[in-house]
């Protein structure tokens, strides 16, 4: 449900802090048909050109809050609203190099009436701005 | 000539999830687009199309009755969730729970909804526990009979027995027309096909659940025409639907509050692929049935994939079908 629209066609971009380039940036949305507790957001995969990155390097962005996912599975009252992109930054200095990427995204959602984990997946190539 | 009922139509906003998602319509444009068909009872799920719940602000709420009034629709039912599993590794306490309810109740009575569509998830005795409010609320607790759960089945039973002990009035059903699903929706077979899976094979399954053959024999035929993990797994999608005779809705009819009106795909104006609205109606006619046939269209998710999705046309089909089943035309 979903899966094709989970990665943004736009947003794919180097982030700089202090004109150093300490990662980089996509948006995405979760794969479900309501919005959702932050805290049942058991995970979110990302990978880049078939590595994956570490759990501990991601921060999500949402409304303006940013979380690690640690943190995001003890937020108890904010929430991943239907169909809201949320800004996804993998902290990795130097970024990603100019051009084409394979990008892949899987979200893993604790549904409270589903006996199994949801787990969805998109996979996309993005271009990145020189 | 229809015998003369009282039954009225509406729509579940669910039906746009896709125009919604990608933010092709918002909510006002939802309800203005069953205002256009007529269908005027509005039914909302808080936690999809009303970015904040369940802390909406009061101009929210003024917003909404302003919409109502402008496009003369009627709130009709909101869709409760209950996040048993908010908490990693643990499940809601009762208290938990029942606050859970209550917070919704609250919502649906500000909506101005005369029904909550309550998630199948929730526990009989919370049911009992929560029914004091619904009557302070004024609200109406419906749990939703939705494949592959059906009136039969021992979770629905206890909660039937709980609103028998009780007596309540605000304890009742909302079942999901899902249940009536006479051929597997083809939305759903084609989709397995474009996946990958063998369309003989497919063909084969379909046929045989039409034709009510036992389901474990046609796994091992399946098997021996070569399917493997896709067409198994379509005979497992197949296991989870069903169609109940329609007739069993009349001995639950007086705790029958709203009626979700699930489609995955309108052929033309008259039919729907899978389950035979024509044969459900009329039961509920006859019962007596005197609440909303709410339209909840899911067939997106299946076609998404290839094609571009058209909810609108798709609700709009399936209420002409209401129309003339219902003998407006």
């Amino acid at each position: 449900m979903f899966d094709k629209y989970i990665i943004c066609e736009d947003g794919f971009q180097n982030v700089s802090e202090g004109g150093q380039v300490v990662g980089f940036q996509l948006m995405a949305r979760l794969p479900y048909y309501r919005g959702l507790g932050i805290s049942m957001v058991e995970d979110l995969g990302v990978k880049i050109d078939s590595d994956a990155v570490a759990r501990e390097a991601i921060r999500i962005t949402l409304h303006g809050k940013t979380y690690t996912l640690d943190e995001m599975e003890v937020e108890y009252d904010d929430r991943w609203e239907f169909g809201e992109p949320g800004v996804v930054t993998v902290l990795q200095p130097g970024g990603l190099k100019p051009g084409a990427h394979t990008v892949e995204v899987s979200p893993q959602l604790r549904v409270s009436y589903l006996p199994f984990i949801l787990k969805d997946r998109d996979v996309k190539t993005l271009t990145l701005a020189a | 000539m229809t015998q003369s009922h009282q039954i009225k139509r509406g729509v579940s906003l669910y039906s746009f999830q896709e125009e919604f998602f990608l933010r092709k319509m918002t909510l006002e444009d939802c309800i203005a687009a069953c205002a256009r068909l007529g269908a005027k009872g509005i039914e909302t799920i808080g936690e999809q199309m009303m970015p904040g719940f369940p802390h909406l602000s009061d101009a929210f709420y003024d917003q909404w009755h302003g919409w109502m009034a402008r496009y003369g629709t009627t709130p009709t039912c909101h869709d409760m969730f209950l996040d048993t599993k908010k908490f990693k590794g643990r499940l809601m306490t009762d208290d938990e729970m029942l606050a859970s309810v209550i917070r919704d109740l609250k919502h649906a009575s500000r909506l101005g909804c005369t029904v909550i569509r309550v998630i199948v998830n929730t526990p009989p005795h919370i049911m009992e526990l929560a029914a004091p409010y619904a009557e302070q609320y004024n609200v109406r607790l419906g749990l939703e009979i939705h494949a592959p759960f059906h009136f039969r089945h021992e979770w629905i039973q206890k909660h039937y027995e709980v609103m028998e002990r009780t007596g309540s009035k605000f304890l009742g059903f909302v079942p999901d027309m899902g249940v009536y699903e006479r051929r597997f929706p083809r939305v759903r077979s084609e989709r397995t096909i474009r996946n990958g899976a063998n369309r003989d094979i497919v063909q084969f399954i379909c046929d045989s659940y039409e034709r009510g053959v036992d389901l474990d024999a046609v796994v091992e035929e399946v098997k021996r025409m070569g399917g493997g993990p896709l067409e198994l797994g379509m005979v497992d999608d197949v296991k989870r639907i069903f169609f109940d005779d329609p007739r069993r809705l009349l001995q639950f009819m007086p705790r029958i509050f709203h009626i979700h009106a699930k489609f995955y795909e309108m052929v033309d104006d008259t039919t729907e692929y899978s389950i035979p609205y024509n044969e459900v109606i009329p039961v509920l006619i006859e019962g007596g049935y005197s609440g909303y046939l709410s339209s909840e269209y899911e067939g997106n998710r299946h076609i998404q994939d290839v094609y571009e999705v058209d909810s609108l046309e798709q609700v709009r089909r399936q209420q002409a079908m209401f129309k003339s089943l219902l003998g407006e035309v």
